[in-house]
């Protein structure tokens, strides 16, 4: 099981209703995954400023640290964003890395990420998803099949600056890529399988490929059942695996386009009644960006 | 029968945005073959699974807007038109009626129905009429891969194009494609079309409304080499 939504705002005037539009759909779709969920979403950002989305484990005092290293934070229950100048990057990331209890959960100009276990509901409630605006999200809801109910077992998994990924299905040959992935010098925090899948395309980015050169080789390398929503600066990309084991429902209308594991999912947006609805073809990479 | 449940003429009209689902299938189950509620329409399914699953007696059944899974399961009789699209397994199982999709329908359509006419005026997604055992099905518009999978019997109609692998394993069953095949199954090949199949066809084409002519489709079915296993046929499964 495992649910995916996705909307990509095409009419900036629904920006303010990004988080609640993306809420009612993660909610929709408990029923394909109670155990977790988590969101990425991407907001304006502002020019020369990078952010990280940080997960503090309980007690931390994340405001303190922030305030010492002169950084913006904003708390997000157990997630905090912090922001800076860009040039500061690599400085912030090694001050942030002297402390065991926080992990950067994500990094980049616009994207922040959150996730959690719980009731999909419950998690979109603690993190403040439906007060949250921004140009595109994506989420998930978790069932797990192949590792513990975590934190770090919930999606998205971050694949690079401004990326992640979302999974629903199960990968086969996850350990076999784990390995080279690990000879490769890429890091693993958990024995989930779509870890792997976001560091495979981690690693394909880092080679010079592109996201959808990474998407097609990914077709070659991973073996099993999947629908992958990639979100991306500037919109998301959709991957279904050849055979099409897993479900998805795409809506487009003159204001968005939405993706949705379920039609039940989509079926509270604005004007759903005269979009245009189909399922992604498999194996075929699909794209919905803006201009950057 | 409920105070939600109005009856305006002969229609019961049943709001989904009003009432469980539950008590739909349940008042849909629940109906004697001769009974005078014979018309039913269904209101916000907002793509709700297993919509009108299980019906024996002879009504109509119209649902306004898209359905979820599993849509008119094991109908026994009923004609069920939804006027949307449909999610996996639409008609599945189905024994006899018609199941009439307006928009696209999603996988494993008429999946392992063993009579009744599906008529799905879009396309239909991967694994149209899988193991299907006697339905007929006919497609307005394409339909995905693997279609026909392990069919033993029935009719299937696509007047678009097929996907890869069309009739994969196939025990019997008549296929019929206008358009293109990308490829065929194992076991899958071109027949003849015989006077016979040329009726049938022309008779789905007319119930479904379709202006096609039988001239112009394809009759496709099974060489009949892997109905037993062979050591000589090993590269074929």
């Amino acid at each position: 099981m495992c649910g995916i939504a996705g909307l990509f705002l095409k009419n900036a005037r629904l920006e303010p209703e990004l988080g609640r539009l993306l809420s009612g759909m993660l909610t929709v779709l408990t029923d394909r995954g109670p155990d977790s969920a988590g969101f990425a979403i991407y907001g304006q950002g502002v020019a020369g400023q990078r952010k990280f989305t940080l997960r503090a484990k309980p007690g931390f005092d994340v405001q303190a640290l922030a305030a010492g290293l002169g950084l913006v934070c904003v708390a997000h229950d157990d997630h905090a964003v912090v922001s800076f100048a860009a040039e500061r990057e690599a400085e912030v990331r090694a001050a942030l890395a002297q402390h065991a209890e926080i992990t950067i959960v994500a990094s980049g100009a616009r994207m922040e990420l959150f996730k959690g276990t719980g009731l999909p509901e419950d998690v979109a409630k603690r993190f403040g998803l439906a007060g949250m605006s921004g140009s595109h999200a994506i989420g998930h809801t978790r069932m797990a099949t192949e590792s513990a109910v975590t934190t770090e077992g919930a999606h998205p998994f971050s694949t690079g600056a401004d990326q992640c990924l979302v999974h629903n299905g199960s990968l086969s040959n996850h350990n076999d890529v784990r390995r080279i992935l690990i000879r490769e010098g890429i890091s693993f925090a958990t024995q989930n399988d779509t870890e792997v899948a976001a560091g495979f395309l981690s690693h394909q980015l880092r080679e010079g490929k592109k996201l959808d050169e990474a998407l097609h080789n990914a077709l070659d390398r991973l073996d099993g059942f999947y629908t992958f929503v990639v979100g991306t600066e500037n919109g998301f990309g959709v991957l279904r695996d050849p055979v099409a084991c897993k479900p998805a429902v795409m809506a487009e209308t003159d204001d968005y386009v939405a993706f949705g594991s379920e039609y039940r999912a989509l079926a509270d947006l604005p004007g759903i009644e005269g979009a245009k609805l189909f399922e992604p073809e498999p194996g075929q990479v699909y794209f919905w960006e803006r201009a950057a | 029968m409920s105070a939600l449940q109005k009856t305006l003429l002969d229609a019961v009209i049943f709001d989904l945005a009003q009432e469980e689902l539950r008590s739909l299938n349940a008042a849909l189950q629940g109906l004697e073959d001769k009974t005078n509620r014979t018309e039913w329409n269904v209101l916000n399914p907002r793509g709700a699974h297993a919509i009108a699953v299980g019906v024996t007696a002879t009504v109509s059944i119209t649902i306004a807007g898209h359905a979820g899974y599993y849509c008119a399961g094991m109908n026994d009789g009923a004609s069920i038109t939804i006027q949307g699209n449909a999610g996996t397994g639409v008609a599945e199982n189905m024994m006899s009626g018609l199941v009439h999709v307006k928009g696209d329908a999603s996988q494993s359509a008429g999946a392992t129905a063993h009579g009744g006419l599906l008529i799905i005026d879009g396309n239909a997604a991967a694994r149209c009429g899988i193991s299907m055992k006697g339905v007929d099905i006919v497609v307005k518009g394409n339909a995905g891969h693997m279609s026909a999978f392990m069919a033993q019997s029935g009719n299937l109609v696509i007047c678009g194009d097929a996907g890869e692998a069309l009739g994969d394993s196939l025990y019997e069953a008549r296929l019929f494609v206008k358009g293109e095949v990308k490829s065929l199954g194992a076991d899958c090949e071109v027949k003849e079309m015989s006077a016979e199949d040329k009726e049938i066809l022309a008779g789905l084409l007319e119930q479904a409304g379709c202006s096609e002519k039988p001239e112009e489709f394809t009759r496709y079915g099974s060489a009949r080499k892997l109905y037993h296993f062979h050591v000589d046929n090993a590269g074929a499964y």
